[in-house]
């Protein structure tokens, strides 16, 4: 093969390799969200109502414990489940039963769930039951109007003095 | 269905010799050039990070302050650092092809292979990492995908993505942390490159200096044509919609949503341990037999283990009570029986009148029984041009190139050719020239095979050839084994050159090695 030739073939490979990466570096493109729609995420955290509520040991309870367990008051650390759901326009979006985490199922469940909407106004209901017994303990229903390709962010707080339970974020 | 492939590769490799001559050709040099391309990344990094700011808005500003009111350096070397790392993950991706297909993976390569393995995982981390600091939508998009993904294990007592639901969960120090990780990532990936190439020895971690330059210029002309540029100013209350990808780094990011996070754990861990199981999977069920030290005739002198390519030998004090310092041990599990350690011993000396035994020889091909095999070749050789052919198991057969006029013979390598063996059949006059055989050059099986060769014939390297051995009767062909066609005429050619010198008698040296004029006294 002659010099130029060798030189022609050596600039076609150097061609071809930074054709490759200048392409695939930024194409195709991808496309995560769809026009005409939004992302609903539902997230929080949030430690249920213990399972059994706490009571006095009586002196006859005490004395069968060891001495250095000898508490007065009793409170079983097991919590109970959190029920979720939401409905968007009259029809479930989501559903779930999240167990309390840790060995002695205490700790705070939590959830990161992301649903995709289609753009526009809708009706929202957020249910939350985190008892044992009854029916759901926070409600919230909102008509929420979603531009496309917005995030609203479906949180939960229970320690929020005079109104605990779902923040609507938009 | 491998066989399959390393025909392939020998025809995509055949094509790139055309223009790049084997000694340049890319496709024998990936480790090098993605060590290159790393201090690419490295030395534009350092440009990048005088001028980047850590902070939620400060980020992003800085990176399109540099791209943009200094297009002609700061854009540029930003566009070089990105280029230059997607780079790394092709010649990276292709280093590994390539040695899975040619076998170099499993017994005494085995650490080099799961070591590279580790490595492919450290270049993602790091390329993903830095593609968190731009912190555009496409950042965005990459920060939720990757909490979204390791919120998958169940590791964490709160879901990671709940970090990035909203603009103000996002603070400076993120990014502190963030720049932090760009530098330190980066340094435990040079550790684990070093680690990876611990094992070779005369590792080549620099390519040829054309092809570092030809690489450097390509991409310093993309980083100018299609300078790298940001998306939009992340912003938590948008969802990232079309995105501009960089498939080297982020393939797997759409499968989360595709598929699952889950099944994306599954894929990359699948890979990862196919990867990592390989080199016992796909093991040969039998391994040639190691290199054996005879301390007998072993001066300690080192050459063995200065030419093993794969630190295989070791100099330890000598243990024989003889007067040497040193003596050589096989390390047995990294030897490769290549032979190039007997190359390499000043006892490989086939004019010998004793028992011809080397200082360190490979079981099964002795150097008793090679001299044996070259005495038995030449004696049936006729004709007026007579060649003797050193070649390789791993290149072209050299037998096939056996004729009236033609000996051949085949080594595990070319390296464990003494040059004392060329000396050896070209005295007296038993053959007009010698033919020196291996694989393609810049490809050898064992690595060094023809570096050395090339380097004890040109007596640069010990052992010399004997400056009495005239160099024009010697001449080399490095053809893989599709080259059959080229052995031959290269064969041909030397022949041809050989029949136009004059008849001359192959001179004895003086003591110090000069050659001696006819009449002098030795």
């Amino acid at each position: 093969m002659s010099q130029p030739l060798k030189y022609l073939g050596q600039g076609l490979a150097y061609a071809l390799f930074a054709m490759v990466l200048g392409y695939f570096s930024t194409s195709p493109e991808y496309t995560h969200l769809p026009a005409d729609y939004a992302l609903v995420k539902l997230s929080f955290n949030h430690a249920a109502q213990r399972k059994k509520p706490c009571h006095e040991r009586t002196d006859a309870e005490l004395a069968k414990l060891p001495p250095n367990m000898r508490i007065r008051k009793d409170c079983p650390r097991e919590r109970s489940d959190v029920v979720v759901e939401l409905e968007m326009d009259g029809k479930q979006l989501y559903h779930v039963v999240l167990h309390p985490p840790g060995l002695s199922h205490d700790g705070a469940a939590s959830i990161y769930r992301r649903l995709l909407v289609p753009a526009g106004t809708h009706r929202f209901v957020a249910r939350l039951k985190d008892k044992e017994e009854g029916d759901f303990s926070f409600v919230r229903e909102e008509n929420i109007t979603l531009a496309a390709g917005r995030v609203m962010v479906i949180d939960f707080k229970a320690d929020v003095p005079g109104a605990p339970g779902f923040i609507f974020k938009n | 269905m491998r066989k399959y492939l390393q025909n392939l590769l020998l025809r995509l490799e055949n094509v790139f010799n055309a223009p790049f001559g084997q000694a340049q050709n890319p496709w024998y040099h990936l480790g090098a050039i993605t060590f290159f391309l790393f201090w690419t990344v490295v030395a534009s990094g350092i440009y990048l990070y005088a001028f980047y700011r850590t902070g939620v808005a400060e980020a992003y500003q800085s990176v399109e302050r540099l791209t943009h009111d200094q297009w002609y350096a700061g854009g540029v070397i930003r566009s070089l650092h990105r280029y230059a790392s997607d780079g790394m993950v092709v010649t990276m991706l292709l280093h590994l092809l390539r040695n899975f297909i040619t076998g170099r993976f499993h017994s005494f390569r085995w650490f080099s292979w799961v070591s590279g393995v580790l490595l492919i995982w450290l270049v993602y981390i790091c390329g993903i990492n830095g593609y968190w600091m731009v912190w555009d939508r496409l950042a965005q998009f990459i920060a939720v995908g990757t909490a979204e993904w390791f919120d998958w294990l169940p590791l964490f007592s709160q879901p990671l993505a709940r970090n990035f639901l909203a603009q103000d969960d996002v603070n400076d120090r993120f990014f502190t942390l963030l720049s932090f990780g760009h530098i330190t990532i980066p340094l435990v990936l040079l550790l684990f490159m070093w680690i990876h190439t611990k094992r070779m020895n005369h590792a080549e971690t620099n390519p040829p200096l054309r092809l570092a330059a030809g690489t450097l210029l390509a991409l310093l002309v993309l980083a100018l044509i299609k300078p790298a540029l940001s998306h939009a100013h992340a912003d938590l209350a948008l969802a990232p919609g079309v995105i501009r990808l960089d498939w080297f780094y982020l393939a797997p990011y759409p499968l989360l949503y595709i598929w699952s996070p889950g099944a994306v754990w599954a894929l990359v861990g699948g890979i990862t341990l196919l990867l990592l199981s390989v080199p016992w999977f796909l093991k040969p069920r039998t391994r040639p037999a190691v290199a054996e030290v005879h301390l007998d005739n072993c001066n300690g002198c080192s050459n063995c283990a200065e030419d093993c390519p794969y630190s295989a030998i070791m100099m330890r004090p000598r243990q024989d009570g003889r007067p040497y310092a040193l003596q050589p041990v096989v390390d047995p599990n990294l030897c490769a029986s290549c032979g190039i350690c007997t190359g390499a011993c000043p006892y490989s000396m086939p004019f010998r009148s004793d028992e011809l035994v080397s200082g360190i020889e490979l079981p099964g091909h002795e150097l008793a029984q090679l001299r044996a095999d070259v005495d038995r070749a030449l004696a049936g050789l006729r004709g007026d041009v007579r060649v003797m052919v050193f070649g390789c198991n791993c290149a072209c057969d050299v037998r096939a190139l056996q004729s009236e006029g033609v000996a051949a013979l085949s080594l595990p390598c070319v390296g464990m050719l003494p040059p004392a063996f060329i000396d050896y059949v070209l005295r007296d006059a038993r053959v007009d020239g010698v033919m020196v055989a291996g694989c393609r050059e810049g490809d050898c099986q064992y690595r060094l095979g023809i570096r050395w060769t090339k380097l004890r014939l040109a007596r640069q390297r010990l052992p010399h050839l004997r400056r009495r051995v005239p160099l024009q009767r010697i001449e080399y062909c490095w053809a893989g084994v599709q080259d059959d066609e080229r052995a031959r005429a290269t064969l041909a050619a030397l022949r041809a050159r050989i029949a136009q010198l004059p008849q001359e008698t192959v001179l004895e040296d003086d003591a110090r090695g000069h050659q001696l004029k006819p009449g002098d006294k030795n």
